[in-house]
């Protein structure tokens, strides 16, 4: 980053390094975010014809907050993602027509038709599903940093929250332990400037990102809507923490540019407001970026939609869950031996070297 | 086998448990340097080192959320509130975190958390609660309940390896005042109930310290034989244990501490009343707490708890109907 200081002021800098990235890493980031974002459309088409039930939650224009953070993790690493993070469950391995499926409450999504939209994880890829009483996951997140430095590995862990989620007490019991114990972990706060209705003045006096100074660590701020900035910061962060640096609080600067849910036309937000965020939506920087390597962005556009296509049509195809398992599996038994979280995939080329 | 207190008991399961499996860790407030505010883990940071006895920032969700993000890469962490009163900060990621997490995503959540609980001492609204139910009612969650020491020891112990999150109800009162024989070495109490004592007339139903203030209140009374049930565990409950004494016996008092509505008390109510109402001889009878705040003066606070004269009152009429 650009600054040794313990944290930075506020608002979006950008830190793009393409020392890290091959040409292969940033079109793989835009793959990555084109996914989510064709994967997301199509959930919402889904609900409009009434094949997701309850409402709808997507991360439209914050794609590069999950997909650029998740990129700079490892396989051992472990995550935990928030609903507008998408991208970090395509990122580890999780298939379209898996999430396809678990949207749609069927079978063959992630919880089973246990708990609805984004609100999974799945632990064969490391990932631990949220909770909606945010940000109960930085907790979690901070307690994987403790076993992984109690047992001296060398991983770490991540997990997405939003500008709501600083004014509940778990951010401060997490930022204050991680700090105490310099842990391994990594705090994105996504800040998206609205929590449902409630813009951020009404939710802190200070930037949040200033707090991290006060815990013992370094806070920094970025441009969210920069994939490669997010990627870049996130990997600085790990590398700290891999050294005994202990944690980083990144503050993603970005909007929301849709409703909280489906159901929620956002007047409450100035439209000027979204027109001015809209001229930085990630995906067209990052294809900007990429087309100006030499890459085919619209060959990959096409390559991205037929996977969809496909998805669709397997998580379509599929069964609801069974009503009679619905009282299952709320303990687990005995026999069943030691279930952990699993590695996941790591696409960034800096891990295979 | 030696004997030892309740207290000694749990500290045994514990130790014993640490000795075998390194992934158990202890976390709490105070638990290291200190020994614990009941010294239950007294000793133990000399013997397992700051790494596995873990003294926390006084942060009850921080407690129970890390051991969650433990739990689930390996370690099998046990979480001590230094009262259970103090387990409503960390209410949310017991009940929502861990308790759902198996269910919605194939991934258990070996976590103990021990709940020093209980009245009886003039600790007052802040420090002799008995919430067991708020955890009954949060499906994924296990709850016990020792009354022995014997039953201390292995139910801990039980809880450890148990791979869901299990809540490990200690009562205070009985820490230092009960004590028994005690077995060497590593055993497991299962989670189902025990016939404290055999009878024939009537059966008495309790769990926790209740379970010594029935016996006390029905060692004599008329000559009348009187089972009690030791519930042991409340979830899962025991149900064809219950079903059982009340079919032996048909008439049934049931005993909680804690407060009245929706005590664990009246889950066994209920469950008598739709499954085995042919076989009473009588009403259901309940003794607990009223609904009211556990007061801290000794008049008020033995007004209100459940006493030996009580319980022989309220057997005493039943036997009469």
């Amino acid at each position: 980053m650009a600054t040794s200081s313990t944290h930075v002021r506020s608002g979006p800098t950008t830190h793009t390094d393409p020392a890290h990235l091959t040409t292969d890493d940033r079109s793989g980031l835009l793959r990555d975010m084109l996914m989510m974002r064709a994967v997301e459309a199509r959930a919402m088409n889904l609900y409009r014809q009434g094949k997701v039930p309850g409402s709808f939650y997507d991360g439209f224009g914050q794609e590069a907050v999950s997909v650029g953070a998740s990129w700079a993790m490892a396989a051992a690493d472990r995550l935990c993602a928030l609903h507008r993070d998408l991208g970090a469950h395509l990122v580890r391995g999780v298939s379209p027509a898996t999430i396809l499926s678990q949207y749609m409450g069927r079978e063959a999504g992630v919880t089973s038709g246990r708990d609805g939209n984004v609100h999974f994880g799945d632990r064969r890829v490391g990932c631990v599903g949220m909770t909606s009483m945010l940000p109960d996951m930085m907790l979690v997140a901070t307690g994987m940093a403790m076993a992984f430095k109690l047992r001296g590995e060398a991983r770490c862990a991540l997990t997405w929250f939003g500008d709501g989620s600083t004014s509940r007490g778990d951010f401060h019991e997490a930022m204050n332990w991680a700090g105490v114990q310099r842990l391994p972990v990594i705090f994105v706060l996504e800040n998206n400037q609205y929590a449902y209705s409630t813009p951020t003045n009404l939710q802190y006096a200070v930037d949040p990102v200033q707090r991290a100074a006060g815990y013992g660590f370094r806070g920094v701020s970025i441009d969210g809507n920069d994939v490669e900035a997010v990627f870049e910061a996130t990997r600085e962060a790990r590398e700290r923490a891999i050294d005994g640096g202990g944690p980083t609080l990144i503050e993603a600067v970005t909007m929301r540019m849709h409703g909280h849910g489906a159901h929620d036309d956002m007047k409450y937000v100035p439209k000027a407001l979204v027109e001015e965020w809209r001229k930085k939506d990630p995906i067209d920087r990052q294809t900007a970026v990429v087309s100006a390597l030499g890459c085919d962005v619209e060959a990959l556009r096409a390559e991205v939609l037929a996977e969809l296509e496909q998805a669709t049509e397997v998580a379509l195809a599929g069964p609801m869950p069974d009503p009679r398992t619905a009282t299952d599996r709320v303990f687990a038994p005995r026999d069943a031996g030691e279930i952990l979280l699993e590695d996941g995939a790591a696409p960034w080329s800096g891990h295979r070297q | 086998m030696s004997e030892m207190t309740y207290l000694k008991a749990i500290s045994d399961g514990l130790r014993t448990e640490m000795r075998s499996d390194e992934r158990v860790l202890l976390m709490g407030e105070d638990i290291g340097v200190f020994g614990g505010a009941f010294k239950v883990t007294d000793g133990f940071f000399d013997e397992f080192g700051a790494d596995r006895v873990m003294d926390t920032p006084l942060a009850e969700s921080a407690i129970i959320g890390t051991a969650i993000g433990a739990a689930v890469v390996g370690l099998r962490p046990v979480c001590e509130m230094q009262f259970s009163d103090f387990i409503a900060c960390g209410f949310d990621q017991l009940v929502n975190t861990a308790a759902k997490m198996y269910y919605r995503q194939d991934l258990p959540v070996n976590i103990t958390v021990r709940l020093p609980s209980g009245g009886g001492f003039s600790g007052g609204p802040f420090h002799s609660q008995n919430p067991e139910s708020w955890f009954m009612h949060a499906p994924g969650l296990k709850v016990v309940a020792p009354s022995t020491a014997e039953d201390a020891k292995g139910l801990i112990i039980a809880a450890m390896r148990d791979p869901n999150p299990v809540v490990f109800m200690e009562h205070k009162h009985l820490y230092r005042r009960v004590k028994g024989e005690v077995a060497e070495g590593s055993y497991e109490t299962p989670f189902r109930a025990r016939v404290a004592r055999e009878g024939d007339d009537l059966v008495v139903i309790a769990y926790g310290a209740m379970v010594h203030t029935v016996l006390e209140a029905t060692t004599d009374l008329a000559g009348a034989s009187i089972m009690v049930l030791d519930l042991r565990s409340l979830v899962p409950l025991d149900e064809e244990a219950i079903l059982d004494a009340v079919r032996h016996c048909s008439k049934v008092v049931i005993v909680d501490e804690a407060n009245e509505t929706c005590a664990a008390g009246a889950q066994v109510a209920a469950l008598i009343a739709e499954r085995s109402f042919e076989d009473l001889d009588g009403p259901v009878v309940r003794v607990a707490s009223p609904d009211c705040p556990i007061p801290f003066s000794p008049p008020l606070e033995a007004a209100v708890l459940p006493s030996v004269d009580r319980v022989r009152e309220a057997c005493r009429q039943l036997l009469e109907y």
